[in-house]
């Protein structure tokens, strides 16, 4: 049995996640990390991506959309805007966002809309590989 | 004194008043216990961000950000915190006047408001509301919350305000709450030093990609936090003002039906009497 570390997920309005694991997988600002117990102090920044803990045969997924996360030896704890399990995506609301936000960044109208359908695009998209891997 | 029929009237007034205080108490007071425990469930994100700010600035020396740096002050801008609706005693002026002080204290201050009693409580005393939000404070959301700190920052980093002050209401019982205006930018480093006992043992934390990147995100963060965490305190305060006041309307307005049936029985009383010595004096007995 592989030694765990506590994971703790906190989002403004209450936490999330407060259990232990054996590996946190994330997409930092960096690229993907994997985090096991005992690992080195590290403060990091978060990208929109798929959150994987795993315990022994066992794995739940969430999305992340931004957010930081500072890991200690003991504890992984992942502070973030916003984060849902993968249970609660609505795959059909996911598809007609990401219709949605194409749509618009197509018609190219002003650079301010494009912003936001492109970060709507990538939650979007983030949502449905989130639940198609599975 | 007033006829028996204007006093019945009366009272069947206040009654149906007292319903209504009454009803607006219970309601306020459910809230109450839904908004509390939303302002329970908003420490944790505030203590975690708070840690990791104290944890940067305590490992490395000399940190520069823009958002840390104090500048000589021109001019300042306030956020006011207050409801959208009266009926909850002095709540809203507490907080407008509180921050009314802090804003004379500069030339021409700039207001945010937040609620529409403290709009118009501005906007009477023609101060200059560059932002103005109405319809949060009954269930503050933390979207509203970082569109008003994006507002706050772009004030201070463009330096049309030296300074950013936040007022609310400070939660701290549901009978008494205070009105408090705290400095939110530049965030004040010396107020983490109190932190860094804990945070020393993890000198040799790595950040990734590097320190400024990571302050870089967290420090707004951190000010939105700050922004949600008094919304949500405020409108737990707004809804305990409100029980409040509506507890002592419904005590009154009982005060005032006892008072009133009083009047009530003397009228009737007087009026069977004066009845009385009418058909005695008629019927002429005493002649």
């Amino acid at each position: 049995m592989a030694k765990k570390t506590r994971l703790r997920i906190v989002t403004p309005t209450g936490e999330l996640y407060n259990d232990e694991a054996e590996m946190v997988i994330m997409r930092t600002s960096v690229g993907d990390i994997g985090i096991l117990a005992s690992h080195q102090p590290l403060t990091t920044t978060l990208d929109y991506g798929v959150l994987r803990i795993i315990n022994g045969d066992k794995e739940i997924k969430s999305t992340i959309f931004g957010g930081f996360v500072s890991v200690t030896p003991e504890s992984v704890t992942l502070l973030t805007d916003a984060s849902e399990w993968i249970e609660d995506i609505d795959v059909e609301r996911a598809r007609a966002a990401k219709q949605r936000a194409e749509d618009r960044i197509k018609s190219g109208r002003d650079d301010i809309d494009i912003l936001r359908a492109e970060l709507a695009l990538r939650r979007a998209l983030i949502r449905l590989e989130c639940k198609n891997e599975k | 004194m007033a006829s028996m029929r204007d006093i019945k009237r009366r009272i069947k007034s206040v009654n149906s008043t007292q319903q209504i205080t009454k009803a607006m108490y219970l309601v306020a007071s459910s809230k109450l216990t839904r908004a509390r425990n939303r302002l329970n469930d908003t420490r944790p994100f505030f203590n975690e961000t708070r840690k990791a700010i104290a944890d940067i600035l305590s490992g490395s020396k000399g940190i520069k950000h823009p958002l840390l740096e104090r500048r000589e002050v021109k001019s300042s801008a306030v956020i006011v915190l207050a409801g959208d609706r009266g009926l909850c005693g002095g709540y809203n002026v507490n907080v407008s006047k509180a921050a009314l002080e802090r804003a004379n204290a500069s030339k021409d201050a700039k207001i945010i408001s937040v609620g529409s009693k403290a709009r118009e409580y501005f906007k009477a005393r023609n101060k200059s509301i560059v932002d103005s939000y109405t319809g949060v404070s009954e269930k503050p959301s933390y979207e509203t919350a970082s569109k008003i700190a994006g507002k706050a920052l772009e004030l201070f980093l463009s330096g049309e305000a030296d300074e950013v002050y936040l007022a609310y209401t400070e939660f701290i019982s549901t009978l008494t709450s205070e009105p408090k205006v705290i400095k939110i930018l530049p965030v004040d480093v010396d107020e983490f030093k109190s932190d860094n006992a804990a945070a020393k043992s993890h000198a040799l934390t790595i950040y990734e990609p590097n320190e400024e990147a990571v302050l870089n995100y967290v420090i707004p963060k951190y000010v939105n936090t700050v922004i949600f965490g008094a919304l949500v305190e405020s409108s737990v305060c707004e809804l305990g003002a409100r029980m409040t006041a509506m507890d002592s309307a419904t005590e009154n307005a009982s005060e005032m039906i006892d008072y009133l049936n009083l009047m009530y029985n003397r009228a009737r009383q007087g009026a069977i009497t004066q009845e009385i010595t009418e058909i005695v004096s008629g019927s002429g007995i005493y002649d």
